[in-house]
């Protein structure tokens, strides 16, 4: 008959419509009201029209989700390494980034002249960045990752979008707690929840331990072995100046806090 | 007893070289240079050798057709021709070599019209003339645009190095804005003898000469009845266009004389943009092309590249759970793509919205897997050489970040079970009932805008566009990638060819790739913790030669030619990267399609091609 289509059609519309409502029936305000509102209207249960109320409501980004980029620094309170600068300004997200994106001046030593493993300057225009995340991909130091900040939209696109290095530096922390399964992952990686170079030293700093505490149970047989020198050297330091590096620690940990601080009034005053 | 001699037609790639070269022996000679293959023809004997190799050999799809500029190497341009039996097998590839400053090719629209754009886009971009095509002017770029731009000496506003990564990045890398430099010419070239004249466009007069444009009354049907020959601009600006598109139309009262495509409006030079990246860069700007399929549009490129990955040492091929990834991707890409394109043909058609919102709401499922194992709902960017970005999660897992944040946390696997077993199915049984039997979609749709499948072959179609018109060619079974041979699926093909059979096409397509899926949910479950991306590194060095990769997108036939050329050691960026856009190329066929049905059927017959403009416009 002909018709007999449309009338199926439009039954099928209908029934989709009085779910909506027979939705709201059955779970009698659980919908809307409580907290778990959001999994029932989402639910594999639920029926009918479904929307999210952006911006009273988001839902979550996943842990993978990327958005414009952001850089590692040690947590500021960190009771070794305050706010270390996790980047060793090698350059490789700089050649991987497709719309290249990044700018990075690689720091010196201003007495020597000598390429120092720390960023002088960094720089992200977000306003290029595609957000492929080939930088945090293919960073041997997991020091940048991406971002689940996705509301970055601003007056002035021509003052405001070019990120520098304070702007772009976040706590470990913060990565921890956007991705605490990647964040898990890398650290089984890396061997530990410090910088890659970190974990180096450290295993240097026990390998010399043992070597010194070997060395006494051995005579000393020749005069130039490799470890004999080091080890004083290393060990003078420490007891000399235990307390200056402790200050050195203090200040920069007081240092790193308010830079944070600083920020965080520039962003509350400039929202 | 005679010796059975194979017909010419079922000669395999190196017997039909054989044979062409035995027929034109002074015309037709292998390509010998390292890393390239197929035969470099004679530019003089190009047509009779084109005409041999389609009706004598069987090649009747010319694939792709694109043009290289070899300044520095040898100085000369070629254009690369990729032609297939719709029965399936591999390419035939020729070449036909012309000078760089007098570039002149025979036109092959004769032998296949699908060449029409294609030989456009080369004389656009390239500047080759193609002496014999019937409309030889500029297809992406304006008329008064001065120069060629993917010749190798062209350069573009805000040039900066010819390959990336620039120096200027690091280590000195103090920031600053492109558009800063352009203090109004400062670093826009304008060559010393710019004609002014050319900045006033005269493309409109153009098109519209030979439209028959004016007011006058004349008589124009025999029975004697004045009318008046009318041209509508359809587009650039309008929601059924899918973008930004126009076509002009004239007609004789409501019915279609001629229709002529107008594109370009989001033209980028896309591939020039290719050749300045690394091979690596490529693959997230390939996921802006086609942007509802982005996996599928990635996946066709990494397999250009590990074609050409293959030639050199110490290459792995991707393991078996990366390909199986790799499938399971391309197939719910071609998920999502269909239901998007069904819904949005309906919304075409008058039924606002309803159609295209239920078919999103399934649609959004499978972006939200996407987002929790790529990263990102739309600009996917997983695919790698030798393998994907990164293994499915354990779970689709979020953690509130910004204020209002709604979490949610699944199972991945148990999501895709229930989402491939029965959420997906369920839906498209609604669905069916929905619009299949629907009286008003059956009357505008059948025997609306018919595509014999001799001409789609000739046009060159591919996709659903091609299997509608009764061609079961599928690049999936044509020319197998991946693990598609050992899955089991059919193609779905229509009879008529109409709007409706290209429907149905799409909506089976969904049934079948469903079908693909549940094979492969067995296939995830055994390789669990397998490796799923060998190593290539960021900066592969890609041994030099040419390769075509391709995969059947939801659109049609997704080619990618890319030449590594240059650097003996292996170079580093793509000399060449042509994308074989399905959307530009079915296009060709939109004129044909329409002519003799009404006005109304435009926006119908452009739906039911399924373009996106990103892809088009390049």
């Amino acid at each position: 008959m002909y018709g007999q289509g449309i009338a199926k059609g439009l039954w099928i519309t209908f029934k989709h419509l009085v779910n909506t409502y027979v939705d709201d029936i059955r779970y009698a305000g659980r919908k809307y009201v409580s907290q778990d509102n959001f999994q029932v209207r989402q639910g594999p249960k639920s029926q009918g029209a479904y929307t999210v109320q952006y911006p009273d409501e988001k839902i979550a980004v996943p842990e993978r989700f990327r958005f414009v980029p952001f850089r590692v620094d040690s947590d500021y309170d960190d009771p070794e390494r305050p706010g270390q600068d996790w980047c060793t300004s090698c350059g490789i997200c700089a050649k991987v980034c497709p719309p290249q994106c990044i700018w990075i001046v690689r720091g010196q030593d201003p007495n020597t002249g000598r390429p120092v493993p720390q960023p002088e300057a960094f720089f992200i225009d977000i306003d290029i960045c595609m957000n492929c995340g080939y930088c945090a991909e293919f960073c041997p130091f997991d020091a940048i990752k991406m971002d689940h900040d996705y509301e970055l939209a601003s007056y002035d696109r021509t003052s405001r979008h070019i990120y520098d290095k304070p702007k772009l530096s976040k706590e470990l922390r913060y990565w921890k707690t956007i991705a605490p399964t990647r964040a898990v992952e890398e650290m089984e990686a890396r061997g530990g929840w410090d910088h890659k170079d970190v974990q180096k030293e450290k295993a240097k700093a026990e390998k010399a331990a043992a070597a010194q505490k070997a060395a006494p149970a051995a005579p000393v047989q020749t005069n130039g072995g490799a470890a004999s020198p080091a080890a004083p050297a290393a060990e003078a330091p420490a007891a000399d100046d235990a307390e200056k590096i402790k200050a050195e620690r203090l200040a920069k940990r007081e240092a790193a806090l308010a830079r944070k601080r600083a920020r965080d009034a520039e962003e509350n005053g400039g929202a | 007893m005679a010796i059975a001699v194979p017909q010419t037609t079922e000669l395999d790639i190196s017997q039909t070289i054989d044979w062409l070269k035995q027929k034109y022996p002074d015309a037709v000679h292998d390509d010998t240079r390292q890393g390239f293959g197929g035969v470099v023809v004679d530019k003089s004997m190009l047509v009779e050798v084109a005409q041999a190799i389609r009706d004598d050999l069987g090649f009747d799809y010319l694939s792709s057709a694109t043009a290289v500029d070899y300044l520095g190497i040898s100085d000369h341009m070629e254009m690369v021709y990729h032609a297939y039996r719709t029965t399936g097998g591999p390419a035939l590839v020729f070449k036909a070599q012309t000078d760089r400053e007098k570039a002149e090719i025979p036109s092959l629209v004769d032998v296949w019209l699908g060449a029409d754009f294609q030989e456009r886009e080369a004389y656009d971009l390239y500047g080759i003339q193609f002496s014999g095509h019937p409309n030889l002017k500029r297809i992406l770029l304006w008329d008064g645009f001065n120069g060629y731009p993917m010749r190798k000496d062209w350069q573009e506003a805000y040039f900066e190095q010819e390959h990336k990564p620039f120096d200027s990045r690091w280590p000195g890398g103090w920031v600053h804005r492109a558009e800063e430099k352009n203090v109004y010419g400062k670093n826009v070239r304008y060559p010393d003898d710019i004609d002014l004249a050319r900045l006033s466009d005269t493309s409109e007069a153009t098109l519209y000469s030979g439209l028959g444009l004016g007011v006058d009354v004349q008589e124009l049907e025999s029975d004697g009845l004045q009318t008046d020959r009318l041209v509508v601009n359809l587009g650039p600006h309008h929601p059924s266009t899918h973008g930004v598109f126009r076509m002009i139309v004239s007609l004789n009262g409501e019915t279609i004389e001629t229709l002529e495509p107008v594109m370009g409006y989001l033209h980028r030079n896309h591939e020039k943009i290719g050749e300045r990246n690394s091979f690596l860069h490529n693959i997230p700007f390939t996921d802006r092309l086609d942007y509802l399929s982005s996996m599928g549009n990635n996946f066709g490129y990494v397999l250009a590249v590990e074609q050409l990955l293959a030639q050199g040492a110490r290459y792995q091929p991707p393991t078996y759970r990366a390909e199986v990834i790799r499938v399971l991707m391309a197939e719910l890409t071609r998920i999502v793509n269909h239901l998007w394109s069904l819904g949005f043909l309906l919304n075409d058609l008058g039924a606002f919205f309803t159609p295209m919102l239920y078919a999103n709401n399934e649609r959004e499922k499978i972006l939200d897997f996407f987002e929790a194992t790529a990263g990102s709902r739309l600009m996917c960017n997983y695919m790698r050489f030798g393998g994907v970005f990164a293994d499915l999660p354990e779970r689709i897992h979020s953690v509130a970040n910004l204020v209002n944040d709604k979490v949610r946390d699944y199972n991945t696997m148990e999501y895709l079970a229930q989402m491939i077993t029965e959420r997906l199915p369920r839906f498209l049984e609604e669905y069916g009932r929905l619009l299949v039997g629907n009286e008003i979609l059956r009357e505008r749709t059948i025997n609306v805008g018919v595509l014999p499948h001799d001409l789609a072959i000739a046009l060159s179609t591919c996709g659903p566009l091609l299997r509608g018109s009764g061609v079961a060619y599928d690049v999936r079974r044509a020319d197998p990638y991946s693990i598609y041979p050992e899955l089991d699926f059919d193609i779905p093909v229509g009879v008529n060819g109409d709007i409706y059979d290209r429907f149905m096409v799409r909506f089976q397509e969904i049934h079948e790739s469903l079908r693909i899926l549940k094979q492969l949910l067995p296939r995830l479950e055994q390789t669990k913790g397998e490796e799923v991306v060998t190593k290539v590194g960021h900066t592969p060095r890609v041994p030099v030669g040419e390769a075509y990769g391709r995969v059947e997108n939801p659109k049609g036939e997704l080619g990618f030619y890319v030449v590594s050329e240059g650097d003996e050691k292996g170079p580093q960026n793509p000399w060449r990267y042509h994308v074989r856009a399905p959307s530009f190329i079915n296009l060709t066929a939109l004129g044909p399609m329409c002519r003799g049905y009404k006005v109304a059927d435009v926006v119908t017959v452009l739906g039911s091609i399924d373009i996106v403009l990103g892809e088009t416009d390049r």
